[in-house]
């Protein structure tokens, strides 16, 4: 630093008399893609953060595959039409309880009183990591099938079914992560975090149709999977994986995946901006 | 946000100055549970002046400026910036401050650069601009070679001035600094003075906090000193000297043998009682004139007795609040950052 700054008169600078009552919703998609970008950089610089889509996926299938395979649907090779589209689910949920955990981390740093202290939309510190975790999730169900795929499974949907199979995934992640979002900003501390979302995600992820057929299950358990939007995914991933069939499980699948967002997303931003 | 024409700010757009001050806060209030950190604080702040907030560690000092920086909820009272109500009209305000706190806020995934573009983005700059301007940043805060690294090889003092470039991405109107200097060497700490006061220069308005007497003193037209959470004075850095007093003369003596006999001069010339250092080899004193100094070490010459060094100080921070409060300020203890550059 050489004596005295000068800075730079060139910048537009606001004054009492420019100011804007609101943010734009096209400046609004700017500050988040902004902020996506930055999420991505930081999981490229941090690539440790993707062992839970990655390693999980491949030990989750291998180890469910061999394990139940044979008790559930007699052999292996059976069992990976019942047992990829529920392990897919399954990793959705479990690395979406990242999300909740990175926000906490996030908003423990310097840089979050920045942008809270900046005239940015409120929701775009929250949706520009939830922009870039869609890559998480792609790679998560990717991986998922892959492995898969080599051990046996062959998709009766084809490309087409398999691809609309990645994308409810994809949407799968990105509402519920609004849950763990919602935990995150409105629990105290990053152990807090950790406990509660668990709490959340295990219910959601093996309360549901992913492992076992439902009608073996006591008539109550029956109807708590029924209500689970996670069972109705995984049925809709069945449909359009093996068969490529558009069935209204996809209906239902996409109105439960609105409905969590819907439900979750205002209670995340109050809770977000609330915080001191 | 705006890519409006740039009205110029301040005094140079022939209109007299705004009679809305840049800061008002009426009975500003903070509580956290039953700990009353800002207590009925009032405060007001003209456009282009800089205003200092001087108080020891947990004064209250950082709640103020979070609160007037909507980044605090206010518990009680109202407070108002360039007019626009901190409490109901948060994004307007928001669009007149930058804020650089206490620590350095900016993301240590990202480079210099990538951070100083990333928050000219969220603002509304074009990439291309973001990218100007953010090299523009660099070059001026001696950060242009640091520019590709990550902030995690930053030192303490690169990291307070990316993080007061970060504030200056949009000339905002009122920056608020929190301990601008805390922890930063002598060097950087002039460094950091001078680019405040070409801020002002410019036509920025700027409320600081600071533990420093001396730095208040240097910066700042109109001091408020906050103690426990209270205003307990406000005024002209030269007001409340004349309020607390006296300074001191610290005189080393070239031979040891010698300090007695110049204590014994110095008792006779003030009226005070000389304090020996704890080497022997010099003494402080109280002066109730500063023209006193000069008296002691003419007599020192006139006896024929050397010294090797003469400073008068300043009352420090501490003597401020024994007189205003009657209490001794616990003493803060500054961290100290390494600082390279």
């Amino acid at each position: 630093m050489t004596a005295a700054i000068t800075v730079p008169t060139t910048s537009s600078r606001p004054t009492a008399r420019t100011v804007q009552t609101s943010v734009p919703v096209r400046d609004a998609l700017r500050q988040i893609t902004t902020l996506a970008w930055r999420a991505l950089v930081k999981m490229r610089r941090n690539p440790e953060q993707l062992v839970d889509v990655t390693f999980m996926p491949v030990l989750f299938t291998v180890m469910f595959g061999l394990m139940f395979g044979g008790a559930i649907s007699g052999s292996t090779a059976h069992y990976l039409p019942i047992l990829i589209p529920g392990i897919i689910a399954m990793t959705t949920v479990t690395s979406c309880l990242a999300a909740g955990v990175q926000i906490r981390e996030d908003m423990d740093k310097g840089v979050f009183d920045r942008f809270r202290s900046l005239p940015i939309a409120r929701i775009a510190p929250l949706a520009g990591p939830m922009m870039a975790d869609l890559a998480r999730y792609a790679i998560a169900s990717s991986v998922t099938i892959t492995v898969g795929v080599i051990m046996g499974y062959r998709p009766g949907g084809g490309v087409l079914g398999v691809a609309a199979g990645i994308v409810l995934a994809v949407i799968l992640g990105w509402s519920l992560a609004w849950i763990f979002l919602w935990i995150g900003t409105s629990a105290r501390s990053v152990g807090a975090v950790q406990g509660m979302s668990m709490m959340v995600m295990f219910p959601l992820a093996f309360l549901s149709n992913a492992f076992v057929p439902v009608d073996t299950l006591p008539g109550w358990l029956q109807a708590v999977t029924r209500v689970n939007p996670v069972s109705h995914v995984i049925s809709a991933l069945r449909d359009l994986m093996n068969n490529r069939a558009l069935t209204a499980q996809v209906g239902w699948a996409l109105l439960g995946c609105v409905a969590v967002a819907a439900i979750f997303i205002p209670l995340a931003v109050r809770s977000y901006s609330r915080r001191i | 946000m705006t890519t409006q024409s740039l009205p110029q700010f301040g005094r140079s757009n022939g209109s007299s100055p705004s009679a809305i001050p840049a800061v008002e806060a009426r009975s500003l209030t903070k509580r956290f549970g039953t700990n009353l950190a800002v207590d009925n604080i009032d405060l007001t702040v003209m456009e282009g002046e800089i205003f200092g907030v001087l108080g020891p560690n947990g004064a209250g000092k950082t709640t103020v400026l979070n609160m007037l920086a909507t980044l605090l909820p206010i518990d009680g009272g109202e407070a108002r910036i360039f007019g626009y109500d901190v409490r109901s009209q948060g994004h307007a305000v928001r669009q007149l401050i930058g804020v650089t706190g206490q620590f350095a806020s900016v993301d240590e995934n990202l480079t210099g650069r990538e951070n100083l573009w990333m928050f000219g983005r969220l603002q509304g700059l074009s990439s291309k601009r973001a990218h100007s301007i953010a090299d523009d940043l660099l070059a001026q805060f001696d950060l242009t070679e640091a520019a590709h690294r990550p902030i995690s090889q930053f030192s303490g003092g690169m990291r307070r001035r990316l993080d007061l470039a970060a504030s200056l991405i949009t000339r905002p109107a009122l920056i608020f600094l929190d301990e601008p200097t805390t922890g930063l060497d002598p060097r950087n700490r002039n460094q950091m003075w001078d680019t405040i006061r070409d801020l002002v220069a410019q036509g920025s308005t700027i409320l600081l906090t600071t533990q420093y007497l001396d730095e208040a003193d240097a910066l700042a037209g109109r001091v408020a000193v906050i103690d426990r959470g209270r205003k307990v004075a406000e005024g002209t850095p030269g007001q409340l000297k004349t309020q607390i007093g006296t300074s001191s003369l610290r005189v080393q003596m070239s031979e040891a043998a010698n300090t007695g006999a110049a204590v014994a001069l110095a008792a006779d010339l003030t009226s005070d009682t000389p304090v020996v250092s704890p080497t022997g080899s010099g003494f402080s004193v109280k002066l109730s004139d500063a023209n006193q100094a000069a008296d002691v070490l003419i007599a020192l010459r006139n006896h024929g007795l050397d010294i090797t060094n003469a400073t008068v100080e300043q009352p420090s921070l501490d003597d401020v609040f024994f007189t205003l409060t009657g209490h001794e300020s616990e003493t803060p203890i500054p961290e100290t950052e390494a600082n390279k550059s």
